[in-house]
């Protein structure tokens, strides 16, 4: 199973969990796990292209996922997802 | 809090003035927006002209308002007329935006002392933030001042000369290990989880529009005309933005009467996402792992990259990256010919504007303005090699005649 942290803008989704558990094998199964149990979710991180959207990034062990295989990137386990709002930092 | 509105800059969902930072519908980044005919009703120039000689004297169109105790009067800094510069560039209208006079010798200090402005008014006791080094100096600094707890996270490998200028007002320093894109990864994870007031995550809307001050200062100290042309460092991207949006905030409210400016954004090639996505025509910014000298500008991952390409595309400017030694050359240059010795942003910002004039994109009668956004002494480690050594003599006129004398008559 994998941890992911859920932004605020997500909680509403999740019962206002910070961290949910979820199964798969790529960071694809597990937004199907996610949608599974939190109906919704899905849209609100990947487009109808599949793609992820654009003002969100998401981590697979703390690496950003444009840097493995995005979507496609494998899931270890145990592993740690984070879904981090892209709009931070910098000036 | 101010007059403002939090605004989504994507799908224009409008939310009260609170520490947020991105939309709850689309994750859009929020931006404060004011009552613009309001502002229009009033006679702006003379009040701005009656207001402190620092940024502050812009409090209408900022989101907070001044705090005079704990202000540190950022801004207001000088614009030169690069004559000598110019002379060089073929550019007889050039402007030098001198920014590393502030009171953490960079730009910083404008945005944070918006954000520490707002902080203060949330009710924050603790002020944090992710840098390259300046931010963390002005966070701290800010935070001394305010008599608040400040936390600064870095990437561990920093100049020495920003470590120690953080250190100096004793906050809690954090050296991350890892790039600029690790700690901001962090820190955003970080403001889920407490309630601390990050001046460049949930802040952020209100911190970046320190950034407008930049443009505002330039209309005024050109006499209130925009530029034809500016060129901003780019790291994530927010400065160039938040310029842009002063400048036709001014057009808005009646201040100036056009705004024509081609905003030009600066790039270091070790870390240039936003300048290969403009050169291949994308419209979005692939991240990448930042390598290059140039610390304060190496974000891999730029949140605002998509915003500088629609700006520059939209007012017919250009997004280059330079090589390091362009860079260091850039340093130079700008030294010997006016004076000002910035840091690896502004030896960037001068290297492309070089190249920009070289090929005739920025002409010799347009009013030019480039920012120099930081001091050279936090990053001295960039000249290694590229001086001229001193001359060592022992004290006596022979020595001095047989060593120097030749040197500087030659």
């Amino acid at each position: 199973m994998a941890q992911v942290r859920i932004p605020t803008p997500l909680r509403a989704l999740t019962n206002n969990a910070r961290v949910v558990q979820a199964a798969g094998r790529t960071l694809a199964e597990v937004v199907d796990d996610l949608e599974r149990q939190f109906p919704g979710i899905r849209a609100r991180l990947v487009d109808g292209d599949g793609a992820v959207h654009a003002f969100i990034n998401i981590f697979v062990n703390d690496e950003d996922i444009r840097f493995r295989e995005g979507l496609a990137t494998p899931v270890p386990e145990p592993a740690d997802v984070s879904i981090v709002p892209a709009m931070a930092g910098g000036a | 809090m101010g007059d403002g509105t939090l605004r989504c800059r994507e799908c224009g969902t409008l939310y009260p003035m609170e520490a947020i930072y991105v939309c709850l519908r689309c994750f859009g980044p929020l931006e404060v927006v004011y009552d613009y005919a309001a502002l229009a009703a009033q006679s702006l120039r003379e009040r701005f002209a009656s207001g402190p000689r620092s940024m502050w004297r812009y409090e209408p169109l900022l989101p907070v308002a001044r705090v005079p105790e704990i202000d540190l009067q950022p801004g207001w800094s000088p614009l030169q007329h690069a004559t000598r510069l110019g002379e060089r560039l073929g550019l007889r209208r050039l402007y030098l935006k001198n920014d590393s006079v502030n009171p953490t010798w960079s730009f910083k200090d404008r945005v944070v002392g918006v954000g520490i402005a707002a902080a203060r008014a949330f009710g924050f006791e603790v002020v944090a933030c992710a840098s390259t080094g300046n931010l963390a100096n002005a966070v701290a600094a800010h935070a001394a001042r305010a008599g608040l707890r400040a936390v600064v996270f870095i990437p561990r490998g920093l100049e020495r000369g920003k470590v120690v200028a953080s250190g100096a007002y004793a906050p809690t320093l954090v050296e991350v290990d890892g790039t600029y894109d690790d700690v901001n990864r962090l820190c955003a994870e970080i403001a889920e989880e407490h309630r601390w007031a990050f001046v460049n995550v949930n802040l952020r809307p209100y911190y970046a529009e320190g950034g407008k001050t930049l443009g505002f200062e330039v209309a005024e100290q050109l006499g209130w005309r925009a530029p034809d042309h500016v060129i901003v460092p780019v790291a994530s991207g927010s400065l160039l933005v938040k310029i842009h949006k002063g400048l036709h905030e001014l057009r808005r409210v009646g201040v100036l009467e056009e705004v024509r400016t081609a905003v030009h954004g600066a790039q270091a090639a070790g870390a240039g996402p936003v300048a290969a996505a403009f050169a291949d025509g994308a419209e979005q910014v692939r991240p990448v792992r930042p390598q290059t000298i140039a610390r304060s500008l190496a974000i891999g991952n730029p949140a605002d990259g998509r915003y500088v390409l629609r700006i520059a595309r939209e007012t017919g400017g250009t997004v280059l990256a330079v090589s390091d030694a362009q860079m260091v050359e850039g340093i130079t240059l700008l030294a010997e010919t006016e004076g000002i010795f910035t840091e690896t942003a502004g030896g960037v910002t001068v290297a492309v504007l070089r190249e920009l004039a070289a090929r005739g994109a920025v002409g010799a009668e347009e009013i030019v303005v480039a920012y120099i956004t930081g001091t050279g002494l936090k990053t001295v480690e960039a000249l290694d090699g590229a001086l001229a050594p001193a001359v060592t003599i022992g004290a006596g006129l022979r020595d001095f005649e047989r060593h120097v004398l030749d040197r500087v008559l030659a």
